[in-house]
């Protein structure tokens, strides 16, 4: 067996307990660990990524177990490219909340921020149901001490709120896997595909619930309307290093929905036939809507970003909902750019809420404006959609991907008209941001409120401000990277969506000690 | 037998549906414990309902088991479940203590003025 598999579980795994209970009174010594993890996870990453272009489906039997009795890891392409994905994310980020200062305003960053990549990292890689939904509590645990980082009212506040909804989308999981453990006796995804596929198709009623259910608490991880409510004002009231971080979160919920629905309820299977994609894509088609229009509304820069990731994932999930060889590729490219652009686009309205507070209103010019409004154009640019950065590619890949597909018309009205809508919400959030100062007509509010939050930012001063800018460049260095080399991206995504709809080689791959 | 689970499990989920949605972080939390409660009961019922039967297989005679399956993932469902209560008791009163209020939503003025922001 390849031990490669199972090591971007163990590393963060050990590392993070480490720095708990070895290292918690020496801020740097945290510091320096925590780089060195995510630095060797990307390492991690690069050797599996590497070892799934072959397109050989690796299997890692946890204790020996084979499967379906014990617990399997998979590493496959897609699972590959998602932790990669991962890792490249976390690397920036935690220099960021280093530069920053943000792990030094509340107690074991660091640790919090290693178990969520393990949690993430786990959920990419398991084979297994049930362990999907261990792996999501592992992830959340970890995200709710990450959300309530540094405190606050406002803070712990919107914390109770994603607390509670996501303890509801855990027990609906619980109640999804249920049912569909009843009907079938099994939970490993590979034997699941298997015997989904021999039901006959009057005898499924209760499977076609569990499907459904199952499909509703991806929907909520990946804030699909109706389902996205907890996310704005989580997002918004985190930290917002966190924030990015927390990018990766509702990528969990979409690859969680391509892998399932490709696998065990995929297209051709009778008992979901049309069922998936039928329901998928107008909620993927109004979250784009409602994101768009929720970045022209918003009027602090933090929800701004927040809907913006809802309009991505919009777009993402509108290419996963045709469920086809092409669009599947193009949603897997959109996964990538748009997990960089977000998170690029909260470290930058970090940036401008540490230095003005983040409400979109004139305010007093701040400190390097002209570099951080130069990040902000950028990330706009890739968030938007534009030419010459990579969101340009993706968007042009799913809409041509959708070329063909019944309610194409549809697609690309949402998606072109969603694009124009952005770009005018972020224009007028950046130059109210960066432009504007106080008119002569406008006088400068002068609450005491506001000299406090000015005295309290006064008071934390950037540690590293060389480290935390060097980081968001960092973001932008893979978004170019991801555009220039477009072409190798595609082809690696699109043997991926190959991969995915023949999900015989999976099965084989981890049945294979049942056929011995 | 059937009925009585099958109506536990309904009562408890109901009643925890309607706990979620009033206004004060305690009663959600009550909620959110029936909810999981009643997941657990529905768990344990996925491996079909057997009166005194071990969840052993015994080779040595053709005696009546019970699927011991369900009961491993009930005991890790009560375990995260048990935590996770503890988790939202500990951010519940502490949003309570610095905010001064119990209420689960957040004023018009917290979520548009001061995101992020120790108010």
């Amino acid at each position: 067996m390849n031990h490669w598999i199972v090591a971007p579980i163990v590393l963060p795994a050990i590392l993070a307990p480490f720095i708990i209970m070895v290292l918690r009174y020496h801020l740097d010594l945290q510091r320096i660990f925590s780089v060195a993890g995510v630095v060797a996870l990307l390492g991690i990453a690069l050797t599996i990524t590497a070892q799934a272009t072959t397109g050989d489906i690796q299997v890692y039997e946890l204790g020996n177990w084979p499967a379906p009795f014990g617990i399997v890891l998979v590493l496959d392409r897609m699972s590959a490219m998602m932790v990669l994905l991962t890792a490249l994310l976390a690397l920036p980020i935690v220099l960021y909340a280093i530069g920053s200062g943000w792990d030094d305003r509340g107690k074991h960053f660091h640790a919090l921020f290693h178990f969520q990549l393990m949690g993430v990292c786990g959920a990419f890689l398991t084979g297994d149901a049930f362990n999907l939904f261990v792996f999501f509590e592992v992830l959340l645990i970890a995200s709710y001490g990450l959300m309530t980082h540094g405190g606050g009212a406002v803070r712990l506040k919107a914390g109770v709120q994603y607390v509670v909804y996501n303890l509801l989308g855990s027990t609906l999981f619980l109640f999804a896997l249920g049912t569909i453990y009843s009907v079938t006796g099994t939970l490993n995804m590979a034997d699941l595909a298997m015997r989904v596929a021999e039901i006959p198709p009057e005898d499924t009623a209760l499977l076609r619930v569990g499907a459904v259910l199952l499909l509703l608490v991806f929907c909520i991880k990946a804030a699909v309307l109706p389902l996205h409510f907890w996310l704005p004002a989580s997002y918004a009231n985190a930290p917002l290093p966190v924030a990015a971080l927390f990018a990766i979160m509702t990528k969990v919920g979409a690859y969680s929905i391509l892998r399932v629905y490709t696998l065990v309820f995929g297209p051709d299977v009778a008992v979901t036939e049309g069922l998936i994609g039928a329901w998928l894509q107008p909620a993927a088609l109004m979250t784009l809507a409602v994101g768009t229009i929720g970045i022209l509304g918003s009027q602090h820069i933090a929800r701004m970003v927040a809907f913006c990731a809802i309009a991505s994932m919009g777009t993402l999930l509108i290419a996963i909902s045709l469920f086809s060889e092409v669009a599947t590729a193009a949603a897997l490219y959109y996964i990538f750019h748009s997990t960089l652009a977000t998170a690029l686009l909260f470290l930058v309205a970090d940036l401008v809420m540490e230095r003005r507070g983040g409400a979109i209103t004139p305010a007093m010019p701040m400190p390097q404006t002209g570099l951080i409004a130069s990040l902000f154009f950028v990330g706009a640019i890739a968030m938007a959609g534009m030419p010459p950065l990579s969101g340009f590619v993706g968007k042009l890949l799913v809409l041509d991907a959708s070329r063909g597909a019944p309610d194409a018309d549809a697609v690309w009205a949402v998606i072109l008209i969603g694009s124009f809508v952005t770009i005018v919400g972020l224009a007028r959030a950046g130059s109210l941001i960066f432009w504007k100062s106080y008119d002569a007509e406008v006088a400068p509010p002068s609450t005491t409120e506001d000299d406090e939050t000015i005295d309290a930012i006064a008071a934390a001063p950037e540690p590293h401000p060389g480290l935390a800018f060097t980081s968001v460049f960092g973001a932008v260095l893979g978004l170019v990277l991801l555009t220039l080399f477009a072409g190798p991206a595609l082809e690696y995504t699109s043997k991926t969506a190959v991969q995915l709809f023949t999900p015989e080689d999976y099965i084989t791959a981890v049945l294979r000690g049942e056929e011995q | 037998m059937e009925a009585l689970v099958a109506s536990a499990v309904g009562v408890m989920t109901a009643a925890g549906i309607f706990l979620i949605l009033r206004r004060r972080t305690f009663p959600v939390i009550l909620g959110l414990s029936l909810l999981t409660y009643a997941v657990n009961v529905f768990l344990f019922a996925t491996g079909r309902l057997a009166l005194n039967a071990p969840a052993v297989l015994n080779k040595y005679k053709d005696v009546p088991y019970t699927d011991p399956l369900p009961q491993a993932l009930v005991l890790t469902a009560i375990v995260i479940s048990f935590g996770m209560t503890a988790v939202i008791v500990m951010i519940a009163l502490s949003a309570y203590l610095s905010s001064k209020n119990d209420h689960i939503d957040m004023t018009a003025r917290d979520s548009v003025d001061a995101p992020g922001e120790d108010a």
